[in-house]
């Protein structure tokens, strides 16, 4: 795993930390659906309560005409399009021919794609409002889904949008050749006629997949292609008419789990979660193709099995109409939308936040590898930078009883204690050091470098002599430093141009300058009460630690790096 | 007709009250009203009200005090303000030319205002802005929001329609609110004007609740100045209320396409406007395939006109509401409509010229708006001016129009091109296209969506932003030559565009206004910059600016327990030093 590391070890160190991280990542997403927070009520689904359905048309469900043409002639053209207009909708047929790579395979059928004219009552909307498409794709036989009120009722001027019912042959192939007529774009190669009827730009679209005119529940899937997902608000708006409307929806043909932590819950809502992952993971359903043109999209498949209770399409129509009226704008800039999110029911969502972790984890697995060894030396360094500043004065008192010095002498004779054996690290740490290979020392300098100038810029805004000093110092040797060869000059350089020793050359500097000059002697004394001087300022005034915290554990990388095995 | 007329001011001069100073004046005014029920290819309904009142007086000399029939707040405003034309168009819809055919007066979606001005006004622009916000304080109407962002001077393609000498249009300013929803509160103020209210004749059936609940409704107002007689060597002053409404059969007529009067306003009519020189009630019943009549009316009509109106024979039902005989038999005039048989789609007549507007593309970067222009003539080719203003949120790239027909390139052979300025002013487009017979003319231009400021965002729920329509002006040849009418006589519905010979009629049509989306910044995300910024500099930044600022003070040593401090005081009072 660690190139060129250790053989000499019998096996890697990192073997059980890497083992350890696969394992709690595969058990964080096992937890996932457990800690699953239920979902959040988006605006759009908030006003479910405020639509009122015109529920007592009900709604008409044409598909009895159909049984007869059912997949013998193909699409019935004829007869959706005398109905449709019938139910007083603009009806439009657009052919359309796409050339497959298998010979013999030129295509040429038939969408119907239709405008319904509601909005024509608000009629601001008929060309202005956003719009809704609503694409009918069935199984077995045709059949056109008419909402509730569109024949019948008197009036309904509170509809701001069109709809749009598209039929069409070849599902996907059909949906494709409309989407691209109506956005005008070729990105295909699909010749059609263009779209004769068109409405405003579509902000929703719901694929319904029905194979009977009852039925005993509503499954929904959001996976697009490529594991694209819808807005959750539109989900959630989809979730909350069920409620209302007492439909009962499934989610990847699971019902809901049971409410409260039980462990019969638990299993079902890890076997949706696991259905939606393989679901996501292997791509999509007839909505798919809305998702990749900017439009929202479910699909909802009607199921019937041999459950009692059926509902007849007028309970559907109703859900519908609701979540057309209730849905406004999707992208709520100011709340929260979540696009990539996970599912272990309809009422419980895992967002990003929390599913990012399971695959953190695992990728941990691959860093270690790779760069994670960089970590214990930088931990190491600024753990001895901390040692350094903590250390002196916390343990004055242990110092002044086991050595014959007084406490101030023992704090300074600390620090300098401290800040030596500091240069004996690369020594006692090199195993835990020596990741990263023959090579791995350019990374080691690479991170002392970048540590380095990010110090000595930030430092240069707010005091620039003390950045100059420290630069004139450190930068030499730092761009030097390299492993092997002959290490002396560079071992008296670096430690020439250590902070402490910087100090004390500053201070026979200082005398030099003032034309006193001092000798050694006098100069360690001065040396050592700057010291002190330094660490009760510190400790009294609370200056900034930025030789211990900043330039030393920058220094002691950069003797890591000299000293590399 | 002109004999009843004759009749009538002469009962009114002869009437008792006012003298004949009074009688000459008030001959100078006249009201007509009509009302012209058509029946559109798809079943539905239209109905168009014109009231036209006409003054034989010169509102600019400012020398009018009394108004009569004339609206008073109108009149003052165009003498005060030195309007020459004024047309204010109030809608709610859009009128599908491709499923209701021609209509008489087509207005855009939302607030459409354009205004000639006198020459001898000198700062324009101002006069503009007063005068949109005097009415939109008139109509109730938002129109104090047009400001130099949504307001063009188009060149070419909006004329004076009344008497004008010269055509200087920098005269002329041309606004679209394609937002603007038009309710009851623009229809209250809009009927007040009418001299009769609607309290008496066609005005009762304006109904709100009615109007309201339809397809398409459209009130206009048109003041134009025109010549008082043949001769014209004076003026008059005319202003037109029109109004027209689409009712829709499958929300209004219960599923059957049979009308009336009743069932589309809930009322009939019961008398006549006293003020009124005429009032009649015009119903189309031409029929679609010649020979076969389509519609039965009853009661049965006054008379039957038959005129020639853009391009068609069209035969009318009449019903003057004037004429004794109409309300001699019953109290009240319900007219109604029956199909003599079903209609089926295919027998949808196509007009000559109708057009189709999109955008093109998807994602929020870029875009393109499509025109489609149709013309079905069979053999005639005819020019038409596009007028196309775009707000400036969409930048236009105008290296990337291009205008195909038949497949080959169409040159215009006008074309101006004013581009926008961000904030402040819009892009205006007009070009002359000439249409071959029987093709469509693709016309498409890129834009790229501009970001806003956060503050021009509008809230959460909105639509998105508005495009207002554009217009398209033709003289579209006719298929019938028409006959030159005595204005004054023929239907007013046929006489506010004036026609230039027997073989063409004047058009002027509206495409769909455009929605478009603007990519908006996730505003969460500011916040919750915010958010987490302020709790960094509140934490940390606090903290530490505490620990490099902070002075330490050596604490004053406690002055002892209350026993103490007894003991000082006495030993004060002693002499002897505190403790």
């Amino acid at each position: 795993m660690v190139s060129g590391g250790t053989p000499n070890h019998g096996g890697d160190p990192n073997t059980p930390l890497c083992i350890l991280s696969y394992l709690a990542g595969l058990t964080w997403f096992l937890l996932l659906p457990a800690l699953a927070p239920r979902t959040y009520l988006s605006e759009n689904a908030m006003g479910s309560t405020m639509v009122g359905e015109s529920s007592e048309l009900g709604a008409r469900a044409l598909a009895r005409g159909v049984r007869g043409h059912k997949r013998s002639g193909g699409m019935p053209v004829g007869w959706l399009e005398q109905t449709m207009f019938q139910l007083g909708l603009e009806v439009h047929v657009q052919p359309f021919s796409r050339t497959l790579p298998f010979p013999d395979e030129a295509h040429e059928r038939y969408v119907l794609g239709e405008l319904g004219n509601w909005g024509s009552q608000f009629p601001q909307a008929r060309c202005t409002g956003p719009y809704w498409s609503v694409l009918v794709r069935t199984g077995p036989y045709w059949s056109v889904l008419v909402s509730p009120q569109l024949p019948v009722s008197p009036g309904q001027v509170y509809w701001a949008k069109d709809l749009i019912f598209l039929v069409t042959e070849h599902d996907l192939l059909g949906t494709q050749a409309w989407l691209e007529a109506y956005h005008d774009v070729n990105l295909t190669d699909m010749r059609s006629g263009g779209v004769p009827g068109r409405a405003g730009a579509i902000q929703a679209a719901l694929a319904l997949e029905l194979s009977s005119d009852v039925v005993t529940s509503v499954d929904v899937a959001v996976e697009g292609l490529n594991g694209q997902l819808p807005n959750l608000d539109l989900l959630n708006l989809f979730h909350s008419f069920c409620l209302k409307s007492g439909l009962l929806c499934t989610f990847q043909g699971k019902l809901p789990p049971p409410e409260g932590p039980s462990g019969p819950g638990y299993a079902q809502s890890l076997r949706t979660l696991g259905l939606m992952v393989l679901g996501q993971a292997g791509g999509g359903g007839a909505h798919g193709l809305f998702l990749r043109f900017r439009i929202e999209a479910l699909t909802l498949r009607g199921i019937n099995s041999f459950r009692q209770h059926k509902f007849d399409l007028g309970v559907l129509g109703r859900t519908l109409e609701g979540m057309f009226r209730k849905l406004n704008n999707l992208l709520e800039r100011l709340h929260q939308s979540y696009f990539l999110y996970l599912l272990p029911s309809l009422a419980r969502f895992v967002s990003i936040g929390s599913y990012a972790p399971a695959l953190a984890l695992l990728l941990l697995v691959l860093a270690r590898g790779g760069l994670l060894w960089l970590v214990p030396p930088v931990l190491v360094s600024w753990g001895a930078g901390t040692a350094l500043y903590l250390l002196p004065v916390r343990g004055q008192a242990v110092a002044a009883q086991h050595f014959p010095v007084g406490e101030a002498e023992a704090v300074v004779l600390a620090l300098i204690g401290i800040y030596v054996a500091g240069m004996a690290l690369p020594h006692s740490t090199h195993r835990a050091l020596s990741g990263g290979g023959q090579r791995g020392w350019m990374s080691l300098k690479l991170v002392a470098l970048l540590a380095l100038a990010l110090l000595l810029s930030c430092l240069a805004l707010l005091n620039f002599s003390l950045g100059f000093l420290l630069g004139v110092t450190l930068v030499p040797p730092a761009a030097a430093v390299r492993p092997g060869g002959n290490r002396l000059p560079l071992a008296v350089l670096l430690v020439l141009t250590t902070p402490g020793l910087s100090l004390f050359l500053a201070v026979l500097l200082e005398r030099e300058l003032l034309e006193a000059p001092a000798g050694l002697g006098e100069a360690w004394q001065r040396f050592l009460g700057a010291l002190g001087q330094g660490l009760l300022q510190e400790h009294l005034h609370g200056l900034s630690p930025l030789l211990c915290l900043g330039a030393y554990p920058c220094w002691l990388l950069l003797w890591n790096v000299l000293f590399w095995k | 007709m002109a004999a009843a007329l004759l009749l009538l001011l002469l009962l009114a001069a002869a009437g008792p009250g006012p003298g004949r100073a009074d009688a000459g004046r008030e001959r100078r005014d006249a009201l007509r009203e009509e009302l012209l029920l058509s029946p559109l290819p798809t079943g539905d309904v239209a109905a168009t009200f014109q009231f036209r009142t006409r003054w034989d007086a010169d509102l600019q000399r400012g020398a009018v005090s009394h108004y009569r029939l004339f609206p008073k707040a109108l009149g003052r405003l165009v003498a005060a303000l030195g309007v020459r034309e004024l047309h204010l168009a109030l809608t709610q819809g859009f009128w599908r030319t491709r499923y209701w055919g021609q209509p008489p007066l087509q207005a855009p979606a939302g607030a459409e205002l354009w205004v000639w001005f006198q020459p001898t006004v000198t700062d324009v622009d101002k006069a503009w802005k007063e005068l949109s916000n005097i009415l939109s304080g008139i109509f109730c109407a938002s129109l104090n929001f047009i400001d130099s962002t949504n307001t063009v001077i188009p060149t070419a393609s909006f004329k004076p329609l009344g008497l004008a000498n010269g055509t200087d249009h920098h005269l002329l300013r041309y606004a679209v609110l394609p937002r603007e929803v038009v309710c009851t509160e623009n229809l209250t103020p809009w009927k007040k004007l009418l001299p009769c209210g609607s309290k008496a004749g066609l005005a009762v059936l304006l109904k709100a609740e009615r109007l309201f609940h339809s397809s398409y409704h459209s009130q206009a107002v048109h003041i134009r100045p025109i010549c008082r007689d043949a001769s014209c060597l004076a003026l008059s002053w005319e202003l037109r209320q029109t109004l027209t409404v689409v009712f829709d059969f499958f929300s209004s007529g219960q599923g059957k396409k049979d009308w009336s009067l009743f069932k589309m306003f809930s009322r009939t009519l019961t008398d006549t406007c006293p003020l009124a020189s005429q009032s009649k009630v015009y119903v189309d019943i031409s029929p679609k395939n010649k020979e076969k009549e389509l519609l039965e009316v009853s009661p049965p009509p006054t008379s039957v006109h038959e005129a020639i109106v853009q391009g068609d024979r069209r035969t009318y039902a009449v019903y003057d509401l004037l004429s004794p005989s109409l309300f001699n038999t019953s109290r009240s005039l319900n007219v109604q409509l029956k199909w003599k048989r079903p209609q089926d789609s295919s027998e949808m007549p196509i007009p000559t010229l109708h057009a189709q507007r999109y955008v093109g593309g998807y994602g929020l970067q870029t875009g393109e708006i499509c025109t489609l222009i149709y013309n079905t003539h069979p053999y005639r080719a005819f020019p038409v001016i596009l007028l196309e203003t775009v707000p400036w949120y969409l930048r236009l790239y105008v290296h990337t129009l291009t205008i195909i027909t038949k497949g080959k390139e169409n040159k215009p052979s006008y074309i101006h091109y004013q581009p926008a300025q961000d904030r402040s002013r819009p892009h205006l487009l007009e070009m002359l296209i000439q249409l071959p017979a029987n093709s469509v003319t693709k016309i498409t231009i890129q834009f790229e969506r501009a970001l806003l400021k956060w503050t021009e965002y509008p809230p959460d729920p909105n639509h998105g932003f508005y495009v207002g329509s554009s217009v398209l002006s033709a003289l579209v040849p006719s298929v019938t030559a028409m006959k030159d009418m005595d204005v004054e006589q023929s239907p007013l519905f046929t006489s506010l565009f004036p026609s230039s010979d027997g073989s063409s009629y004047f058009v002027r049509l509206y495409t769909e206004p455009l929605l478009v989306n603007l990519p908006t910044p996730d505003f969460s995300m500011p916040y919750n910059v915010i958010c987490l910024t302020c709790t960094v500099v509140a934490v940390c930044y606090g903290s530490f600016y505490n620990l490099l600022t902070r002075t330490f003070h050596v604490e004053e040593p406690s002055r002892g327990g209350v026993a103490k401090r007894l003991a000082n005081v006495i030993r004060k009072f002693r002499g002897v030093p505190p403790l």
